[in-house]
């Protein structure tokens, strides 16, 4: 934490002991709690991913049992969209950042976001407990063989259930503090594009949460009192699960994008000192992208039995999530034309973010396509694919947030140069690891099987090796963070000159976030014309 | 600033009786077999009463552009989930 | 003055006035009800997909539900509702007795309509129809359930409010919270406008 220095301000960080923390209704600090919580299960769900390679380094029966190795893929899985990914930027930097770039005191409903943080540690515990007999059946929980399985299925969906609940009280709390909590002046197209995206992500939220939650409570009923839904012995339909859960899921991926997407609008235009290229373009992509996501689901299912008519119905849709998207890529690069740009970590990792993305963004439209995905599908290319996007877009939009906002969330800077290590290793461990994976599901290596022929063997340890190199980077980045919470040097209120509110205000910020309320006269991004405030 | 808005207590009484005549004849239409008609009355009751409910009893008649979105955006995504879903069990 | 949850628990309201904070909380129960739509909604969507699939069994089934309790219900509800929307425009007039009385009505129905749900239930049980007996009564008991579970949401909300009421809590010029309730208890009586007729008449 923050100390005193020269008489500087602990700014929001001042109460210290437990109850000031967890009955805090400030955001900040709720933005805190939720990030400490969410990097919390990125490391163990990381710590999963590091044993599934080591048990991939050889084919055939190594190290742990074949039904370990579900467990461990399930859990990785589970694990990292469900208490990682989805809420990682939204309730971690959305909760810190949202009130803070709109010039509001706080968000719209303080005690339902406290609330929104003990049902996510509730449903956490819940999950955790559900464990005692461990989940094999993958991070999508399948029917048939969800509603069968021995694990603890019916009090791990109600897990889930709180989760989501926690989800979809966040989203509404972020919903209604856009519309009701902007600063004086600042009019939708004023708003920085961070917002734009959280707005989008919360819609997504609110909307296509309690599709999935029902869908576990139903889970649950199936297995509780047979109730038949999914299970064709009784006349149910096992694709009528799919169907939900990918309601849900397939929208969600864009919980996890959209926010690091409006990261990175903040990031680039900053290191670039240049205006952002196309500002309305991208506001309202994000939106296009949240309705759009809504109306592609069933591109999951093409092998799944699905009818021809809604397979091509579903292709064919795909294909648009592709416009909006490539319209953000084309902006950013534009903004960065001929733009004075300089490459500290947070930069690093938003550039970093803009090539892994393209990568999983154009492997997308191979598995979009009818005819392609069911080649690929199910293979170690899928397996690729949702890692460049996750991982290579979510996770280093993330972390560029991470290194961007650090110095304003702690009142400390990290160390350039160990951020820039921890990213160098991150980057070449990351491609390493899931590069040759592409290659390997396109020869037909199945995803989620304990075993694979001889001749794929060399490939994969490549890709094992890749992710203890990864497991460094991510070390060092952890040793960096925990050295600048309690040693870094004190950070100026606007370390990198940007030009939104959050730098305007000291660093961390005072409990009430503004001195007085701002008045917003012009768009964040004018950097030829203004000069950045603050003292840096 | 609460003022002007919802109605009085006769409003609210006059749309209660609606709501009972309403159902009194989804009740009467049910004994009687129409066939495809009756799923047709019954359903198209319901929105009737459904409407008189949101736009009285909820205040929606009041409401500015914002909240009918709120209102009207989350049946837009029911019917597509009703819609992608059956396009998948009307053609397998 | 309780203009805002906030404020009494000692964080100054982030509001700018008292006339935003009630713009909030109603921005904020209509986007919490667009969220029971959808709820509810993978129901309705379950109930589409096998009444096109089943129509027999449909019709062979609901015939065992009582058109006449349902529709004793459905009168029940649409009368809360009416009490509820009293409520509102009582209190909007500072009436404080007609307030309570209002509530007070409002959760008797309430609790009218879960007991005639109950006795439903146990004949259901009592002729040997649970979910999983099939595919119609699993929905039957699953939706029916779920919308008795927002009733009985809804009787702890009204009576939060009826217990703040004696407490006068509310006036003329503050009573957004009675007024959010209200808004939670007609969509309860939505649903139920639209699951009387699935279940109960048509076949």
């Amino acid at each position: 934490m923050a100390l005193p220095e020269n008489g500087r301000s602990r700014g929001y960080l001042a109460a210290r002991g437990f109850r000031s923390w967890a009955l805090t209704l400030d955001h900040k600090r709720i933005g805190a709690l939720y990030l400490y919580t969410t990097l919390f299960f990125f490391l163990l769900g990381g710590i999963f991913g590091l044993l599934i390679r080591i048990k991939l380094m050889y084919p055939g029966q190594a190290i742990f049992s074949n039904q370990t190795y579900n467990v461990l893929f399930t859990l990785h899985g589970s694990m990292m969209i469900f208490l990682f990914i989805i809420p990682g930027i939204p309730s971690g930097l959305g909760n810190f950042f949202i009130p803070l770039l709109i010039g509001a005191r706080d968000v719209a409903f303080p005690r339902l976001n406290l609330a929104s943080y003990w049902i996510f540690v509730a449903g956490i515990l819940v999950i955790l407990g559900s464990l005692i007999r461990p989940m094999d059946t993958g991070w999508t929980f399948y029917t048939p063989y969800s509603a069968k399985t021995g694990a603890n299925i019916a009090l791990l969906s109600f897990g889930i259930f709180l989760v989501g609940m926690s989800s979809i009280l966040t989203g509404l709390n972020f919903i209604v503090t856009v519309h009701k909590l902007r600063a004086p002046g600042m009019t939708w197209h004023r708003m920085p594009l961070f917002i734009w995206g959280m707005y989008a992500t919360s819609i997504i939220q609110v909307l296509a949460t309690p599709v999935v939650g029902i869908t576990f409570l139903l889970l649950a009923m199936e297995r509780v009192f047979g109730i038949g839904f999914f299970d064709p012995a009784k006349g149910g339909d096992p694709l009528l699960f799919q169907h939900f859960f990918w309601f849900y899921s397939h929208p969600v991926v864009y919980v996890m994008i959209l926010p690091a997407m409006g990261v990175i609008s903040e990031v680039i235009p900053v290191f670039s000192r240049k205006p952002i290229f196309g500002y309305k373009a991208i506001a309202y992509s994000s939106l296009a992208i949240a309705f759009i996501g809504f109306l592609v689901w069933g591109h999951h299912m093409f092998v799944s039995g699905m009818s021809k008519t809604a397979s091509i119905i579903f292709s064919f849709l795909t294909f648009f999530v592709a416009v909006p998207t490539s319209v953000k890529v084309f902006n950013w690069i534009a903004t960065m034309y001929k733009g004075s740009i300089t490459f500290e970590s947070p930069m690093l990792y938003a550039l970093t973010f803009i090539s892994l993305f393209i990568i999983g963004g154009l492997t997308g439209m191979f598995l979009g396509a009818l005819a392609t995905d069911v080649h690929v599908h199910d293979t170690y290319f899928i397996v690729a694919h949702f890692h460049y996007t996750m991982m290579g877009g979510t996770v280093m939009g993330l972390l560029a947030g991470l290194h961007y906002w650090w110095p304003k969330m702690t009142g400390r800077m990290l160390s350039e140069k160990t951020a820039r290590w921890g990213w160098l290793l991150t980057f070449i461990g990351f491609n390493l690891t899931f590069l040759v994976q592409f290659y390997l599901g396109f020869k037909g290596m199945p995803r989620r099987w304990a075993e694979y022929p001889p001749q794929y063997q060399t490939l994969n340890i490549v890709s094992t090796v890749g992710s203890w190199i990864l497991a460094g980077g991510i070390l060092v980045m952890f040793s960096n963070f925990i050295r600048g919470l309690f040693r870094g040097d004190p950070a100026p209120a606007n370390p990198w000159k940007g030009l939104t509110l959050e730098w305007q205000t000291s660093s961390p910020p005072p409990e009430e976030n503004f001195g007085t309320v701002p008045v917003v006269t012009d768009w964040p991004y004018g950097y030829v014309k203004r000069k950045p405030a603050g003292d840096g | 600033m609460m003022k002007g808005r919802g109605g009085g207590y006769a409003v609210y009484l006059a749309v209660f009786a609606a709501l009972l005549v309403l159902t009194g004849a989804t009740v009467a239409v049910s004994y009687v077999d129409l066939g495809f008609w009756n799923v047709a009355t019954a359903l198209l009751i319901a929105s009737v009463k459904a409407s008189l409910v949101a736009l009285f009893f909820m205040h929606l008649k009041h409401e500015g552009v914002l909240v009918w979105t709120f209102a009207l955006v989350p049946v837009l995504f029911l019917l597509l989930i009703v819609a992608g879903t059956l396009s998948d069990t009307l053609f397998r | 003055m309780a203009h805002s949850a906030a404020e009494s628990a000692g964080h100054p309201s982030v509001h700018a006035s008292p006339a935003v904070a009630y713009e909030a909380a109603k921005l904020g129960i209509w986007a919490f009800l667009a969220t029971e739509v959808l709820l509810f909604g993978g129901l309705f969507t379950t109930y589409i997909v096998f009444r096109l699939k089943f129509p027999e069994m449909f019709h062979r089934d609901y015939l065992h539900l009582d058109r006449v309790l349902g529709a004793a219900n459905t009168v029940v509800l649409i009368a809360s509702s009416l009490t509820v929307a009293l409520a509102i425009a009582s209190i909007r007039k500072g009436e404080q007795r007609l307030l309570k009385l209002f509530l007070s009505l409002t959760i008797f129905l309430a609790g009218v309509f879960l007991v005639i749900k109950y006795f439903e239930w146990t004949e259901k049980f009592a002729h040997g129809l649970f979910p999983g007996t099939d595919i119609f009564f699993s929905l039957y008991f699953m939706m029916t359930g779920l919308h008795g579970l927002h009733v009985a949401g809804g009787i702890a909300v009204l009576g939060a409010m009826l217990f703040l009421a004696g407490r006068g809590r509310f006036s003329e010029s503050y009573n957004t919270p009675v007024e959010i309730s209200g808004l939670y208890w007609h969509f309860v009586d939505l649903v139920w406008i639209y699951l009387f007729p699935l279940f109960y008449l048509i076949g």
